[in-house]
């Protein structure tokens, strides 16, 4: 039978805090993390975003780093993510030698790259951060300093990256070729990607209403989130946060930023993940949306939900309006989310939610709510088609 | 011809990167979407930007983009009627 | 679980040499530190309205895909992996650059959603109509391996799975290639990249290329090779690296003998060169010993020319003398092991058996 991956520790760093117990708070509590940008250097500060609310400095002295780190934002977020992750799982200095590390980024170090750019060929100063810009220096980083020996790699696959982690994680596991892994991912607010997706003409200027006929843009935002999966049998009675009962990947080969009208890489992303699970579709309890809030993507979910349930499409909610889209992190994030929910038997809320999609008609859940939760379905989606969706399940004695 | 109409051709093939197109390739009532010449949605956000840069009009919904960019003459059309450049 | 015996029928590659070429004796020569890709002629491979947005990574992505797919038989492949260091660098630069420019204003969208890193995964996707699995990896010199490691992972899982298209671009841009040089990852002074493995110095020099694979269970007389396993690995020193490929092969069940062949990742780097040559003396001494980077170039995904040097080695049965480093001859190789880093980071092994 299939029993799923075992997690045993979380960690989270976003716009709702600095750690999982701050972040359940703030989404117990309805609490939004959205906010306008401090730290974040931009022209367009009108933009809402998920902005963490601490400054590089700030976290590198959490980290104990010297002056000269070549720590981008990202990679601070993932270390202090991922860090909490392990001290959770209570890895000791022979388990990380073995253990691996599999993050998703989009962005890696851009945000040191676009404000170096420009000096690189008349200054010497900065150059450090050369190599930085590029995914897997990020990953390799955050490897180091955790010191996890195991095998090493880099998902990017835009905003289903971390989820891509987490689902590779799970299968190295599965076929016997790692005991632990940390899997999940981070991304950190740039210019790159805020001028991106404003060109595209998906931003929102309000704070994001996912699900909304009237929602029209989605709100950015950054931080990082990490699990550690671990085999069975190599447990020794460690308290266990949940499992991973199911994943599944598919393109929707339709267009490079939009999704399909039938949302098929959605439809076909969640029936994989169903069957590996062995689930049908009505043991889903609650979905976590990727609810982006942006025209397109909620209406193609939607009618992935509908194709794939029915009349009976599960409770759902996207978190998005907590956290904003964290992109890369996205996954990751709301992995945490998920198996917090599942620990507390609570549906976090959709928040800004009022009228439901004149095409579906389907109301995602707007307040918290208490309900007994077996399997938990999490969808990341992002560009160049590729969808991801997990399970996650209750671990039953 | 007009010179506007002119303009927007070079416009199009320019920005767009249609390299393979002469001025005359393009004609004025000819759809520029779908079966037409085979521009897309990202080619929409992207004449959104030059009607702003070159024309000074703002178009905040991209849904209006395919309508007003249907062909050359209504591009020219939309373009007289509300130009602030 | 046991590895499934996963064939290669498809190859492909695109890189500062003409095609088949090296084996031929002629080898294409350079006087520059960054030297760019063969131009082939994509519109035959891709339609014009997609082939103009696209920047040469993309193009040569795709064309490389197709060309190993056409050659396996293939015409839509059940997953899409691929592998690239350092992504759409051109489209990066140009929508920076913009950024940077007009200060956050006025910007197109097509160089931002262009530059992502799964583009070309996204667009083989798209192009092929293929809904089937579909990953980028972005990890270094270590990202087509991680992807040889995916696909063995699917095949595992899915013995049913027919055919799994896998492959590594990245190509040049001017700004972040040039970084590569202000970060001294490049010689100093310009050099004929036939002295590249001869002088003592720093840096190396870099190029781009695509090379595609098409993987199946089934064996034809297409096949070029096996893939009988593949490692990435942390390493400190050389002696580490030694000690990784003994246990790594003893775990595969062969010893140090059955390898027939190696192809080496020595870049003319002398910083980073010593974890080859300590291999060189030491391990594979005895073996036969081929470079290919004084050819190619280093870039995050070059060992996919090294995969595809394997494969035709195969085919051919003999080594184009430009590529060896050692006097130690093998006609026929049956056993052929790829070892590759860079700057002293994410070590790879890969090893090949003949059909």
């Amino acid at each position: 039978m299939n029993k799923g991956i075992v997690v045993t520790g979380m960690g989270i760093i976003s716009a709702l805090g600095n750690s999982v117990a701050e972040n359940f708070s703030a989404l117990t509590a309805g609490k939004t993390g959205l906010s306008y940008p401090e730290f974040f250097q931009t022209n367009h500060s009108n933009l809402p975003v998920g902005e963490v609310k601490f400054s590089n400095e700030e976290l590198a002295g959490k980290l104990n780093l010297h002056e000269d780190h070549i720590f981008t934002r990202a990679t601070l977020f993932g270390t202090i993510a991922a860090k909490q992750a392990i001290f959770q799982a209570s890895l000791s200095k022979d388990d990380l030698k073995e253990t691996g590390f599999i993050s998703g980024t989009s962005v890696g170090g851009m945000d040191a790259t676009e404000k170096y750019y420009q000096e690189y060929e008349e200054k010497t100063g900065q150059r450090r951060f050369i190599q930085a810009q590029h995914p897997g220096f990020t990953t390799s980083q955050i490897a180091s300093y955790l010191k996890l020996g195991g095998y090493v790699t880099t998902i990017s696959t835009a905003c289903s990256s971390s989820a891509n982690a987490i689902m590779l994680g799970a299968r190295l596991i599965k076929t016997g070729k790692l005991k632990r892994v940390v899997v999940g991912g981070t991304d950190c607010l740039t210019k790159f990607t805020l001028n991106g997706f404003n060109s595209l003409m998906i931003l929102s200027e309000e704070f994001c209403k996912a699900f909304d006929d009237s929602r029209n843009g989605l709100n950015l935002g950054e931080g990082a989130a990490y699990l550690v999966l671990e085999a069975d049998d190599v447990l020794n009675g460690k308290p266990v946060l949940g499992r991973i009962l199911g994943y599944g990947n598919a393109n929707d080969a339709f267009h490079q930023t939009a999704s399909s009208e039938t949302g098929q890489g959605a439809f076909l992303a969640i029936k994989k993940a169903l069957e590996i699970a062995g689930l049908p579709p009505e043991k889903i309890d609650y979905i976590n949306a990727h609810g982006t809030a942006t025209k397109n993507n909620d209406l193609s979910e939607s009618t992935a939900f509908l194709r794939i349930f029915g009349e009976n499409v599960p409770d759902f909610s996207s978190t998005k309006a907590f956290t904003g889209h964290t992109l890369a992190a996205s996954g990751g994030m709301e992995a945490v989310f998920s198996l917090l929910a599942l620990q507390n038997d609570q549906i976090f809320p959709n928040l800004n939610f009022e009228i439901p999609m004149r095409e579906t008609g389907l109301k995602p859940v707007s307040e918290l709510k208490k309900k007994k939760l077996l399997h938990i379905l999490s969808n990341s989606f992002g560009f160049g088609g590729n969808c991801t969706s997990l399970i996650f399940s209750k671990n039953e004695e | 011809m007009s010179d506007l109409r002119t303009e927007l051709k070079q416009s199009i093939i320019e920005q767009l990167n249609l390299e393979e197109l002469e001025l005359a390739d393009i004609d004025n009532d000819q759809p520029l979407f779908g079966d037409g010449l085979g521009l897309d949605s990202i080619d929409v956000l992207e004449l959104i930007v030059m009607l702003e840069k070159d024309y000074g009009i703002k178009l905040t919904d991209p849904e209006q983009g395919k309508e007003i960019f249907a062909s050359i003459d209504k591009m020219a059309e939309f373009i007289e009627a509300n130009r602030t450049k | 679980m046991k590895n499934k015996r996963l064939y290669i029928n498809g190859i492909s590659s695109i890189s500062a040499q003409l095609g088949n070429e090296v084996f031929e004796g002629i080898v294409t020569t350079y006087h520059q530190n960054i030297i760019p890709a063969v131009s082939q002629n994509y519109k035959e491979f891709i339609e014009p309205m997609a082939l103009r947005r696209m920047s040469r990574g993309i193009k040569m992505g795709i064309t490389a895909a197709k060309i190993a797919l056409n050659e396996a038989g293939i015409n839509k492949p059940e997953a899409i992996i691929t592998g690239t260091g350092e992504g759409c660098k051109q489209d990066t630069d140009k929508f920076l650059e913009a950024i940077l420019n007009q200060d956050e204003k006025l910007l197109t969208p097509t160089a931002f959603i262009q530059s992502t890193h799964n583009t070309i995964g996204g667009q083989l996707a798209q192009n092929l109509d293929c809904t089937g699995y579909n990953v980028t990896y972005t990890q270094n010199s270590a990202s087509f391996e991680s992807a040889l490691i995916d696909v063995q992972l699917l095949f595992l899982e899915q013995p049913d799975l027919n055919s799994v298209l896998v492959g590594g671009v990245d190509e040049l841009s001017e700004k972040t290639t040039l970084f590569m040089f202000l970060d001294k990852q490049l010689k100093e002074k310009e050099i004929s990249n036939l002295d590249l493995l001869i002088k003592d110095s720093p840096g190396t020099i870099t190029s781009e290329g695509a090379h595609f694979f098409s993987i199946s269970t089934e064996k034809s007389d297409k096949t070029y090779a096996e893939l009988i396993d593949v490692l990435v690995f942390h390493a400190k020193t050389s002696e580490d690296v030694s000690e990784k490929i003994l246990k790594w092969l003893q775990l595969n069940n062969y010893t140090i003998q059955d390898i027939d062949l190696v192809i080496l990742g020595n870049n003319g780097d002398n910083r980073f060169d010593y974890f080859y040559h300590h291999l060189q003396n030491g391990l594979f001494s005895e073996k036969a010993q081929l470079a290919y980077k004084h050819l190619t170039g280093d870039y995050k995904t070059v060992s996919g020319y090294a995969f595809w040097l394997a494969c035709k080695l195969f085919k051919t049965g003999s080594t184009p003398e430009i590529l060896k480093l050692n006097a130690v001859t093998c006609q026929n190789p049956k056993i052929i092991l790829i070892y590759n880093q860079y700057l002293g980071e994410n070590h790879s092994i890969m090893i090949l058996n003949s059909n």
